[in-house]
């Protein structure tokens, strides 16, 4: 089991530095899957007029408030980047942790949005609405979590002062999950 | 690999290396290595122990068909519910277990790196953890054979509500069990396509330009970005079909505002593309092997890329006419109709190309030379059928007959076995350092390929008379249950059985070549591309020296040169 | 490796990401209020209108695609472009329930569904002082 980088991990033919590049692959590729997802939502949301009266349900200012703490968390591991080319490791790590902090508040937003609206009688299975409601958050939020254990992860590294690099790649991430919930977030609160 | 110094990357490619690798135990040299080479060897022999269990399942459900109700030698009594168990999941093995990881999966692996001249993939970590996740989904399939209630039968498409509702397929295991496979698989594959891509974008050899990148590199990472492109919308599906099956939600019940079409556009907007993802490496292996045993350049290097950039953008734009029955809009089965006959165009380029690269050429016929050969001649057969499937109009008398079925395999054979077997016989050498036997190797091609006609022939003919799919003994229907009919259920099942036991000369040609076959040298073939300048089989890191590229991959019989041949990094 | 020599020539300061988020914030108050107003045009345009130059601004401003090689804009299009595609080539289908010769089984479903709304909503009128409390309670937790 070689522990050693590759060469072929240093080359960079195109001259975006081969981890960076990886992150727009894997962006891609989710945004069809994302997009799989919410086109299917929108095929049925115009083809049933009556589910306005289910999206007017939502809780449009924990919707708000999260795209806010999103939006700020955004902010942070931008800045986090900003730091790593600073080189400054302790900034980087901070602001990683902050980001991090982020997440959490915007999944303890989303498990009390969940709550209220079992305890009002919208379960999984209530009507089809619920059904994209739950599994088109649902998939956020997984994406949500995976970004904070991946972040997690590097912050310790980068507060040794290695792979910097690797700051902005999970930072284009975070963006990305950021710019989803951007979607999702006039798609299941706004719109009714 | 931020601070990864010229100095280190020196010292990596030292020859203090090997000898490091030695000392590995098995386990960290064979099950959990990181190596291209080695991940490459393990898709390859989990496709080849899976293309054995399908293979035993055509066999079971073909001798049901040919002497229904009799016992199977070796399986037994097939009831209609192990018939339709085994058509699907010999399907599903076929395509996503066999297929994928072969031609993608195995030759990506383990030509990516070698032909492009690096040491490894650029994240050989994630290559491993792709292989373990789809050797997850292999596992997670097989077990669901054992469960309760069986395997999953609803057909390898799982149009719901019959994959949706226990109630209706009578599976509640199996088929979540097969869901989760497939949408495992999927991971994997995409892990491993972007690390296709990425290698092939970014760790070239010095040199190597666009155009000097060998066909089958360029097919391969075409077909990953296909594949990672069109599987979006069905990870989707998936995970909400499994949500369906399991946590009783509606996505597709049209009892509540559920729409099965849905399912069927989610699964062919994946599922068309797919054909062009397993193809594409399939004609890039064709390309490579036609050019070194016709000794003459590829015909038109940049119509092939052209055609392939061409056939990828518009199998995006076919995937409905899998659906002229499902009461789709009348008005999109004409577009689809249209842009299904626009795809020929340039499949039909690149096998002009490849027929015009052997004009005039020195052939020599090979067991791999044989294999592309009947590629080309089968395949073509299989697009030719293709057309009446693709008008809707006659599409609507052969939906869902065994014309659909056989054309599907005339040209699903050709790309996941003949195609295959001639990358065995082709980089076999490269592979394990040994030549594998000629006369075997031509025996196993008769056996195959004749045999092959002889199965899917009659299912034409079947399919013309009106005989219907997925259905387990046709003696219930009196216009199918004819002497003559039946006639051609036997030799099609006869010539399987012959077909599946000339795979065991390859088998042991295969198995004794690898420990006993006669020592390869670094070029057997005298071949130009990379690969063939490391040493057979090549160490770990690959190359002593990393080669640089001086020129395009097909310079052969160069007019003015004493060889017939002119390795991209020999510099004069 | 090159990649801070790459990307040490953009280095922004604190303050123009602040700004750029502060802007963000904005956007994203209109797309909240905007809807508030119950007209249709104005509701699509500040709901979905603003979401895209929302999404536009992170894209560029903070995923640094600005400075980015321009084909993974293009990568980024091509992967909305297919689900746009998807999305047109399924239409016909899924969106409506009923057409020339053809008509859904909906009818059943949207009576359910409607009925479940009714039902929610009379019995919050119901509870409705009842639910103000618990929304206290949950807001305090």
């Amino acid at each position: 089991m070689s522990s050693q980088v590759p060469i072929a991990t240093g080359r960079s033919s195109t001259g975006i530095p081969t981890g960076k590049l990886a992150v727009w692959w894997v962006i891609a590729s989710e945004i069809v899957i994302f997009g799989g997802l919410i086109a299917c939502y929108l095929l049925y949301r115009f083809r049933f007029d009556h589910w306005s009266g289910f999206a007017g349900k939502t809780d449009t200012l924990a919707g708000a408030f999260n795209t806010l703490v999103l939006l700020t968390s955004s902010l942070f591991v931008v800045l986090a980047h900003q730091a790593a080319q600073r080189k400054d490791t302790k900034d980087a790590f901070k602001y990683l942790w902050l980001t991090i902090g982020g997440g959490f508040i915007f999944l303890i937003v989303k498990a009390y949005e969940y709550t209220s609206k079992i305890l009002h009688g919208y379960t999984f299975t209530t009507d089809n609405f619920w059904s994209f409601y739950y599994t088109a958050t649902g998939l956020h939020g997984f994406h949500v979590v995976a970004g904070m254990v991946i972040m997690a992860i590097i912050s310790f590294d980068v507060r040794k002062g290695n792979n910097l690099h690797r700051v902005e790649n999970i930072g284009i991430y975070w963006h990305f999950v950021d710019l989803v919930w951007i979607f999702l977030f006039p798609l299941l609160y706004i719109a009714k | 690999m931020a601070n990864l110094s010229s100095s280190e990357a020196l010292s990596h490619s030292d020859s203090g290396h090997d000898t490091h690798h030695e000392k590995m135990s098995f386990w960290s040299k064979y099950v959990f290595s990181t190596d291209h080479k080695v991940i490459g060897m393990q898709y390859l022999f989990t496709g080849m122990f899976m293309a054995l269990i399908g293979g035993f399942m055509v066999y079971a459900f073909r001798m049901q068909l040919a002497f229904p109700g009799e016992a199977v030698p070796g399986f037994g009594n097939v009831s209609a519910g192990a018939y339709n168990a085994l058509v699907t999941n010999h399907g599903t093995i076929m395509i996503f277990w066999v297929a994928m990881p072969v031609l993608i999966a195995a030759l990506g692996n383990f030509l990516i790196p070698l032909m492009i001249g690096c040491d490894d993939m650029v994240f050989p970590k994630i290559n491993r953890l792709s292989y373990q996740i789809f050797l997850l989904s292999a596992l997670v399939l097989i077990a669901s054979f054992f469960v309760p209630g069986g395997p999953f039968g609803g057909a390898w498409t799982a149009y719901p509500p019959l994959s949706a509702q226990a109630k209706f397929n009578l599976t509640p295991l199996g088929a979540p069990m097969w869901v989760i496979a497939v949408a495992l698989e999927f991971v994997a594959f995409l892990l491993g396509g972007i690390n296709f891509i990425t290698t092939t974008m970014n760790a070239r050899a010095k040199g190597m330009k666009m155009y000097d990148i060998p066909i089958i590199v360029w097919m391969i990472v075409i077909a990953s970005i296909l594949f990672m492109a069109s599987v979006g919308p069905l990870m989707a599906g998936a995970i909400m079909l499994l949500f369906d099956q399991t946590l009783s939600t509606n996505f597709f019940n049209p009892e509540y505002g559920g729409d099965p079409v849905l399912w069927q556009h989610l699964f062919w907007f994946f599922g068309h593309p797919e054909v062009y993802v397993v193809l594409l490496p399939a004609m890039g292996i064709v390309a490579e092997v036609i050019t070194v045993f016709a000794r003459k350049k590829l015909f038109a290097y940049k119509t092939v890329l052209y055609t392939t950039f061409a056939t990828g953008v518009i199998s995006f734009f076919v995937w409905a006419h899998h659906q002229f029955i499902s009461g789709i809009d009348p008005r999109m089965a004409n577009v689809f109709t249209i842009t299904t006959l626009l795809i020929s165009v340039p499949i039909a380029e690149m096998l002009f190309v490849y027929i015009a690269t052997l004009y005039g050429g020195s052939i020599q016929f090979k067991t791999p030379m044989l294999f592309a050969l009947a590629f080309l001649a089968e395949f073509l057969i299989g697009g030719v059928t293709g057309i009446h499937l693709g008008a809707s109009g006659t599409d609507i008398y052969f939906h869902d007959t065994y014309f659909v079925l056989a054309h599907f395999h005339y040209t699903f054979v050709p790309i996941a076995i003949i195609a295959v077997f001639a990358a065995i016989y082709y980089w076999f050498p490269k592979m394990f350092g040994r030549m594998m036997n000629e006369f075997w190797g031509k025996v196993h091609f008769w056996g195959t390929v004749i045999p092959f006609n002889f199965i899917f022939i009659p299912l034409f003919m079947l399919g013309m008379a009106g005989q219907h799919r997925r259905i387990y003994n046709y003696n219930h229907f009196p216009d199918l249950a004819t002497p003559e009919l039946q006639n051609l259920r036997i030799i099609a099942t006869v010539a399987l059985v012959i077909m599946l036991l000339f795979q065991i000369p390859f088998l042991v040609n295969f198995f004794v070549s690898m420990f006993k076959g006669k020592k390869a040298e670094a070029n057997p073939w005298k071949a130009n591309t990379l690969e063939w300048t490391a040493p057979s089989p090549p160490p770990h890191g690959n190359f002593k020296v990393f080669p640089e590229v001086y020129r395009p991959p097909y310079e052969y019989s160069v007019p003015g040169r004493k060889e017939d041949y002119w390795p991209q990094d020999s510099k004069d | 490796m090159s990649e801070d020599s790459h990307s040490s020539e953009h280095i922004h300061s604190v303050g123009s990401y602040v700004k750029i988020w502060a802007i963000l914030v904005v956007l994203l108050i209109i797309s909240v209020i905007g809807p508030e107003l119950g007209i249709q045009v104005i509701t699509l345009i500040t709901a979905f209108g603003i979401a895209i130059v929302k999404a536009l601004m992170v894209a560029a401003k903070f995923m640094h695609l600005n400075v980015e090689k321009r084909y993974i804009w293009y990568l980024l299009y091509t992967g909305i472009l297919f689900i746009f595609l998807f999305f047109t080539g399924i239409a016909p289908d899924i969106m409506k329930s009923e057409g020339t010769n053809w008509v859904k089984t909906d009818a059943a479903y949207i009576e359910k569904s409607q009925a479940i709304i009714q039902d929610h909503a009379l019995h919050e009128s119901e509870t409705h002082e009842k639910e103000g409390a618990t929304h206290e309670e949950h807001s305090s937790h």
